[in-house]
């Protein structure tokens, strides 16, 4: 096996298992902390597949800053090299939206202590308000 | 990539997933909360090898400082382990 | 039994997900979307931003974050509506942070850093377009500045309406200088500044004008957050000492 190979099993085992990790814990556990624990594994996972799908091997980063453009000359040459900025931008916005969404949840988590003094979902179900 | 980042990245990926299952395992919160922050850290460094150092940059200050910072201050103000 | 069958499930759906895309090439060009091609010839021919990341992210799909800003807007103000039920609550509260103290290293570390911290936050989100960062990026790090702060002194509050205000005007700044381009006669977010030179800091047009608007925005956000929620330990802690007083 060469190089490449070994990085695309690597990078995308890391992804699909931290998916499937963080569902685990979202289907079994029953404490309200742990499944929004795992919410926020599954949203790291999800970014690394993605970052993984627009990686080009040797590439750079799609920045044309002076370094590149003085060893590429041109604008054409350079974005030969440069990875998928698409997934970047992607990315990007999924991380600070997947901070709020964690904030909220946990918001929720803190609100459900309070009024049934438990973060069990099993004893909040069987408590009927 | 060249060899010496490959075994990193190995390494890396063996780091991500034993703290994920450390994470989900573990049953006192705080300790999970860390691990997840491990996370965070290993897949900022993957970021960057990945040549996308505006994620990176995003998930090392997202991840590490403040998503973990308001798990610990719900967990301080809820129960500390799961039952 | 339960634990047992999701856990053979969650084993065939992660070797159906290895199988599909470990089929689809890895790092090599063809792996690379025409649009992504599209972006990185026309970024900077087009538009002379340097940072590709930039240009797609408030330029080619300006929209997209106006939309994503508006998310964040919700998330902070349904958090407070979630863990305050009464306003005066949270007033009365805001000047009860004298309880605990941290250490003299922890305070005075914080007071020489978060200068530091903030103009490092401002240099990402004004270079967004030259360098990797912008306004996320520089807006959470300013966030983690003021985070550094409300840990050391106790008694540090954040003046609610500043962060309002602050937040508004980000935001209509944003909206407006997209209404801008539709009353030049083009269409919303459109750039209607000239380019000017690859790789110079007043360069791209509209685009460094609304990443600082943007950089305003999330820190302003992020910020808010970090208050309302670490207002409420503090709540908690008031309340269980009343009660032991009282019991």
């Amino acid at each position: 096996m060469d190089n490449l190979q070994i990085l695309k099993i690597a990078f995308y085992g890391a992804s699909i298992s931290l998916i499937i990790v963080g569902l685990y814990a979202v289907i079994t556990k029953r404490n309200l902390i742990k499944i929004v624990l795992g919410l926020s594994i599954m949203d790291n996972g999800l970014n690394l597949l993605f970052i993984t799908i627009g990686f080009v091997n040797n590439g750079t980063a799609p920045i044309f800053s002076p370094l590149v453009m003085e060893k590429y000359k041109t604008v054409e040459a350079a974005s030969q090299v440069m990875v998928d900025p698409v997934v970047q931008a992607l990315v990007l916005t999924a991380i600070v939206i997947g901070f709020g969404v964690t904030a909220v949840a946990l918001a929720l988590v803190l609100r459900l202590y309070r009024h049934h003094n438990t973060t069990n979902i099993d004893e909040i179900r069987n408590l009927k308000w | 990539m060249s060899t010496i980042l490959t075994i990193l990245v190995v390494i890396g990926a063996i780091v991500l997933i034993a703290a994920a299952l450390f994470a989900v395992h573990k049953r006192d919160l705080v300790v999970a909360t860390v691990a997840t922050s491990v996370i965070s850290l290993v897949l900022s460094l993957f970021y960057f090898l990945l040549q996308a150092p505006d994620v990176a940059l995003t998930e090392a200050a997202i991840g590490v400082a403040l998503t973990t910072i308001i798990f610990i201050v719900t967990i301080r103000n809820t129960k500390r382990f799961e039952d | 039994m339960k634990k047992l069958i999701s856990i053979i499930f969650l084993l065939y759906i992660a070797y159906q997900l290895f199988v599909v895309f470990y089929a689809i090439p890895f790092g090599t060009d063809e792996v690379r979307s025409k649009v992504g091609k599209f972006y990185l010839e026309h970024s900077p021919k087009d538009l002379q931003v340097a940072n590709t990341v930039t240009s797609i992210v408030v330029n080619f799909r300006g929209f997209d974050t106006l939309g994503e800003v508006t998310v964040l807007f919700l998330a902070s103000t349904a958090l407070g509506s979630i863990l305050f039920r009464r306003r005066e609550v949270h007033t009365r509260l805001s000047h009860l942070r004298t309880s605990v103290e941290a250490s003299s290293i922890v305070r005075v570390t914080g007071r020489i850093l978060f200068p530091m911290i903030v103009l490092l936050g401002a240099y990402v989100f004004i270079h967004g377009h030259l360098t990797p960062g912008g306004g996320f990026q520089g807006g959470v790090i300013i966030a983690t500045g003021f985070l550094f702060l409300l840990l050391a002194y106790r008694q540090f509050t954040i003046d609610h309406k500043t962060i309002m205000w602050v937040e508004s005007l980000a935001g209509i700044t944003f909206a407006g200088i997209g209404l801008v381009g539709i009353f030049m006669g083009k269409t919303f977010l459109e750039n209607f500044l000239g380019v000017g030179k690859l790789n110079e800091l007043i360069s791209g047009g509209i685009i460094p004008l609304i990443y600082i608007a943007v950089g305003f925005k999330v820190a302003a956000e992020l910020t808010g957050i970090l208050d309302t929620i670490l207002l409420i330990s503090i709540t908690v802690d008031e309340t269980e000492n009343q009660t032991e007083k009282n019991g």
